[in-house]
């Protein structure tokens, strides 16, 4: 059972900084959807909900996803279904429920860094940065590997470079977290960028097998059977380079069965883009 | 009929639709005490020491438990008639704890706050034991989960042994089995394993107790048993059970779990000790981990045949996990071969060898299809594999071997079968599903294939011979109806179809009677609802209280009209000169009539008044077995072994239908339940026994996306032994989608699964093993 | 601590603990018609509306909705009445446990939804768990009332 010693509601961030930061136990509330399931023992509670970071925003150059925004505004929005062939969008449209995304948000679960998560999967294979309030933007491949510490997530920004992507995710019962999830996406220049998630305790980016779909499928100009060809050895290449974990859901070696399967989908959504 | 068959709309319905505070945490007073449990952290451990002076120090704590503190006396938690076939194995609280979750202590506090820091400040040490966490390895093992010598049973023909950590153990032979499998052309064998399955019924166990101003405990409980109920927990608190009142309120479904006497011990020691009132709320993941579940069993099945498909003889060998405590234990085994065996009843011969062992994991014990479920996969599966080795269509293989109305059923307490339509389920699920044109598979795409299972199934209605009702119809002083009936309503809408059948019998209008809550100071007895047994015991109660009550009205309304006639108590009216239509009693020769309502009035106001009140009982000597056919077509995607359902069609004969609204929503469900069984449902423990699936969020019952199509229809047979001519629908639902399933999977790629449940891994991992092997 | 929360339209004073989430508090203020099933975010029986759209009542702190408007079934007795009927008329009200969460967030779907085909009315609905119904009877009801105001 967690508990919570004072509730905060700031109105800017350098106010919610200035409490996060000024005792020990003090903690950003995210989403709130599993609070119940830990035993925190948070002195101040801060909950970012006035300081304006609900937003889905588009400029020239990029997309900014505000931490307060839910899962339910990502899946609906406009602007992420136009870009990346929309797999930002469609990537939480199958978690949980309606009323669940609406509660969920985009700072909670970035912050997480939970290796099953659908929602980071794809934005590793784009141009995706995380904007922290006092140590500013980091490439989110970079905030992966960080430890959890006192920070607050303000947004994560999302460059619009025309890349074509594909999210393929696979579970057993629909409610229930990924079994294996993958996504690709290619750049304008050609270049592959694959990551495979609920693998084991993090998403991992598959780099030799980006290398060798950049090195043979940089346009798609090639044809069906070429490219299944290229799918047949960049699937060896992924499972001799992803370690696979065994779990309650499935065993590694199934795991890795299915990473080939869902590469091969991936590259033909992205080629047919 | 004017009521019966009827898609009559559930009386109650409205109110729940609109949010109406029905159930019991909605009901109970804001003054109760909190009451917590602190629960084993091990599989098997005895408390050396337990201190709970610090925990009692806590403000708003106002008492503190354990097993120093409860009587030593044993009992039993199982909801069952009396003499109980369950061990007396349970204290409320033990010095002795048997599985993860098993409870230590109590907390009882004026908020939860204060009881969730009280449970904190117990100290608890434990003499740490080894566990017996495998099934197969408890018969005999140097663990003894019941290690003491006051453990009771009062049936000793059931053989248990609780110093071998033996349940229940059985042998039972009709005719030359050994004979038999010699002479067989073709046998068919397999050996199946059906996990344990929770009942996930959306609200969790809760029970809130009080003292009234007579001192007796008043018991409000989310409970399918009232009647058990305050019997077992007058022994386990010994105290008399005119002492004790138990009420139901609306209840969110049960499916068996609350057949079981779960939380209704812990407040009510707590009101006992505190006089105060006291509630315990269970949590969802105390739901999933520390109640009860299904039976595992591990079961094996050889079935002989001659080459033109008559099968000669059935041999079934079963093993059940009890887990930790008895309940339920030595019931549920007996059906996986006595409602499976006899649905191929042309065999001349078969042997049902069955055991249930403890161990120390959560208890199994009831839930809907009883172990009827677990034996017909194993059956079910090993007769399809027969039809493959035959080469001959399944449906043709079942209607050449299966049950016929008027026979009697050797494997099945030597019952006749009195009404039968299994024979039109097959048919009608056949044309329904497309069988011809899709047997046994089509491809769609290099990918994937469709193919189709199907698999017949049968249950019982009640308990022969043990489960009995009684109802009571009390006309009122104003002419409308009061009808008493002690069944529990969990959803399942019985206070509507018993007033259906009252009405029909009565003549009467639904909107003329009232329901009584069930309370065992006012209800007549009745042991609740389980077994399926409302419709068929407590319906045909219903029927004769209200024959009783029409009886009684006929003769007051005679009265009225020849004061001078029937002066004797025991003059009997002759029905053929008097008549009643449902609102007048009418002398036949003269067209004289008196109104029901005015009967009513001069009963309860004059002095050669009466009480009419309808009284009615049944038992009946034979349960007769609801059939049903399964039929379902599959999607699978050979490159990952997953599969869909595109379709399921479930054709029911469950008798005369009650109420075709209900009777449609209990197959639907039970169909999604048997689904999620089949495919997504799994209680997984780790290597300590602690239960890694205590929750939704690893314990996956079938989404409305999962499940996106079931279609079912009845064919109805006429039952003479039941209400106007019914069975029971509420446990045969459930069983026919695990085998149905395991054999579409089997037409569509080879891969027979004989573990339930059929995850995409199993599949594929078998479609691999299977390339391997005709490699070589 | 005080929060004020406007339960159906109607403000109101509540007291509660920090980590209080508006489930209980809820409860507490006599909406009993919000229920509890599970304690993982998965079965969406604690669905209300937060200023009109669906959440889960269990993973909100009540602290959260200061000054906001939260509605529960107790609020929108005639919506519950306009599509329960179908459910009574389908018989596909079993327990009622999940009745009303379900009910919220079908009202929210129809007002939210502009001719929803099947796939998308499930897709919807997919966080409200039923163990009773099989989904069947409630699929029909949702249809009848989700197709309702196309005929008017």
């Amino acid at each position: 059972m967690f508990t919570i010693r004072e509730y905060a509601m700031p109105e800017t961030l350098d106010e919610a900084y200035t409490i996060l930061k000024s005792r020990k136990g003090n903690q950003i509330l995210g989403g709130c959807a599993w609070l119940r399931l830990g035993k925190k023992r948070i002195n101040i509670a801060v909950d970012l909900t006035k300081c304006g970071l609900d937003y889905i925003r588009e400029g020239d150059e990029q997309i900014e996803i505000g931490a307060m925004t839910s899962y339910r505004s990502v899946e609906t929005s406009d602007i992420l279904k136009q870009y990346f062939n929309g797999v930002v969008a469609d990537s939480v449209s199958s978690i949980i429920g309606t009323q669940f995304r609406n509660t969920v948000t985009v700072g909670g679960s970035v912050y997480g860094r939970f290796g099953f998560s659908d929602f980071l999967t794809p934005l590793l294979t784009l141009d995706t940065s995380v904007v922290l309030y006092k140590k500013g933007s980091i490439p989110l491949e970079t905030f992966m590997m960080m430890p959890y510490e006192k920070e607050i997530i303000e947004k994560i920004v999302i460059k619009k470079d025309g890349r074509q992507s594909s999210y393929q995710m696979f579970r057993n019962s629909r409610g229930d977290f990924p079994i294996l999830n993958l996504a690709a996406s290619r750049t304008k220049e050609g270049q592959w960028i694959v990551t495979v998630g609920a693998r084991g305790p993090k998403a991992v980016r598959a780099e030799q097998t980006a290398a060798f779909l950049s090195e043979k499928l940089p346009q798609n100009a090639a044809t069906g059977e070429t490219v299944e060809a290229v799918i047949k050895e960049a699937g060896e290449i992924l499972v001799s380079e992803v370690t696979f974990t065994s779990n309650m859901r499935a065993s590694a070696e199934y795991r890795s069965i299915l990473s080939k399967v869902l590469l091969g989908k991936a590259v033909r959504e992205v080629m047919a883009c | 009929m004017r009521y019966v068959s009827q898609p009559v709309k559930k009386l109650d319905g409205m109110p729940i639709i609109k949010g109406k505070p029905l159930y019991t945490n909605d009901l109970a007073p804001n003054e109760c005490l909190i009451v917590l449990a602190l629960r084993s952290p091990y599989a098997y451990a005895r408390i050396k020491s337990i201190d709970t002076s610090k925990a009692m120090l806590v403000k708003g704590v106002e008492c503190v438990l354990t097993y120093k503190d409860v009587p030593h006396v044993r009992f039993t938690n199982a909801g069952q008639t009396y003499p109980e076939c369950s061990a007396y194995d349970r204290l409320i609280l033990d010095e002795y704890v048997r599985y993860v979750g098993d409870e230590v202590a109590l907390v009882a506090a004026s908020n939860e706050k204060a009881a969730q820091q009280a449970l904190k400040m117990i100290k608890v040490e434990y003499e740490v034991l080894e566990p017996v966490l495998d099934y197969k390895k408890a018969a005999d093992n140097p663990v003894i989960v019941h290690n003491y010598d006051d453990y009771f049973m009062h049936i000793p023909s059931f053989n248990a042994d609780n110093k071998r950590n033996i349940v229940v153990d059985g042998l039972e032979e009709h005719g030359d089995v050994d004979k038999e499998f010699a002479e067989s052309e073709v046998i068919a064998e397999g050996e199946y394993e059906v996990q344990a399955q929770e009942q996930c019924m959306m609200e969790s166990f809760r029970t809130y107790t009080y003292l009234d101003h007579m001192n007796r405990l008043v018991v409000v409980s989310s409970t399918q048993v009232p009647f058990h109920v305050r019997r077992s927990l007058a022994r386990a608190l010994q105290i008399p059970q005119s002492r004790i009142r138990v009420v139901k309120p609306r209840i969110g479904g049960g499916f068996g779990a609350k057949q079981t006497i779960v939380s209704e011990y812990y407040p009510a020691i707590v009101t006992l000790k505190t006089g105060k009132a006291a509630k315990m709320i269970y949590s969802r993941k105390e739901t999933f981990s520390c109640s009860n579940s299904r039976h595992q069993m591990c079961i094996k099945v050889r079935v002989g045949a001659d080459k033109e498909g008559n099968i000669h003889v059935i041999e079934m060998d079963t093993l059940s996990n009890q887990g930790a405590y008895g309940e339920h234990g030595t019931t549920t085994i007996g059906l996986a071969g006595h409602k499976a065996i006899p649905l191929y009843n042309q065999a001349r011969a078969h042997r049902f060898k069955y055991r249930g062992v403890y161990t120390n994991m959560m208890p199994a014990a009831a839930f809907r299809g009883y172990g009827a479920t677990q034996g017909q996969f194993a059956l079910e599966s090993t007769v399809n594999k027969l039809a493959h080795m035959l080469n001959m269509d399944p449906l043709l293989l079942r209607e050449k071997n299966m049950l016929r109305m008027g026979e009697i059923m050797p494997a099945y307490y030597n019952e006749p079968l009195n009404s039968s339509a299994l024979d039109r389920c097959i048919q009608r699920g056949r044309d329904m599903i497309g069988w011809d044109e899709k047997y046994p598979c089509k491809e769609i795409s290099p990918t994937k294939v469709r193919a189709v299972g199907m698999s017949i199934s049968m249950q019982g209605s009640g308990i022969s011979n043990v489960d009995t009702a009684g109802a009571e119809i009390k006309l009122n002083d104003d002419g409308f109806y009061t009808l008493k009936i002690g069944a529990t309503d969990m959803g399942t809408g019985c206070d509507t179809s018993m007033t259906q059948i009252a009405a029909e019998t009565l003549l009467a209008d639904l909107d003329q009677f009232i329901v009584a809550g069930v309370d065992t100071d006012i209800s007549p007895f009745d042991p609740g609802s389980y077994a399926s047994s409302t419709t068929y015991v407590t319906g045909m109660a219903v029927y004769n209280a209200a024959c009783d009550l029409k009886n009684k009205i006929i003769t007051a309304g005679a009265k009225m009209m020849y004061p001078d006639r029937f002066l004797d108590e025991t003059d009997k009216v002759n029905p053929k000169k008097f008549y009643f239509d449902g609102s007048r009693v009418m002398e036949v020769s003269t067209g004289k009539t008196i109104a029901l309502h005015d009967i009513a009035v001069h009963c309860a106001g004059t002095s050669d008044g009466n009480y009419l009140n309808g009284t009615g009982f049944y038992s009946s000597p034979v349960s007769p077995p609801p059939l049903m056919a399964g039929f379902v077509e599959i999607e699978l995607d050979k490159e990952t072994g997953k599969f869909d359902i595109v379709d399921y069609v479930g054709v029911v004969d469950c008798g005369t239908i009650i109420n075709s609204n209900i009777v449609r929503g209990q197959t639907e469900g039970g169909i999604c339940q048997g689904i999620g069984l089949a495919m997504y449902e799994d209680v997984q423990y780790d290597a300590k026994g602690r239960m890694m699936t205590d929750s939704f969020m690893q314990y996956k019952i079938p989404n409305r996306v999962d499940v996106k199509k079931i279609r079912v229809e009845f064919e109805s047979s006429y039952e003479p032994t039941g209400p106007y001519g019914a069975k029971s629908i509420g446990e045969i639902v459930i069983n026919t989608p695990g085998p149905a399933i395991a054999e579409a999977v089997y037409n569509a790629c080879g891969v027979r699964v004989t573990s339930l449940p059929i995850t995409p891994e199993k599949v594929k991992m078998g479609m691999l093993k299977n390339e391997l092997e005709k490699q070589k | 601590m005080l929060v004020h929360i406007f339960i159906n339209g109607e403000k109101r004073k509540v007291h509660c603990q920090p980590d209080a989430m508006l489930l209980e508090v809820l409860r507490d203020a006599g909406c009993k018609s919000v229920k509890c099933g599970c304690d993982t975010t998965n079965c969406g029986l604690c669905t209300v509306w937060l200023d009109g759209k669906p959440v889960l009542s269990c993973s909100v702190p009540a602290a959260r909705v200061n000054e906001r408007q939260v509605t529960t079934l107790e609020g929108i007795q005639d919506e519950a009445e306009a599509f329960g009927k179908y459910l009574v008329g389908e018989g596909a009200e079993q327990c009622g446990f999940c009745s009303p969460g379900l009910i919220m967030n079908v009202v929210a779907m129809k007002k939210e939804l502009d001719h929803p085909t099947d796939d998308e009315i499930r897709h919807y609905l997919e966080g409200n768990l039923c163990r009773c119904t099989g989904y069947m009877g409630q699929m029909r009801a949702i249809r009848q009332y989700v197709d309702e105001e196309v005929e008017a």
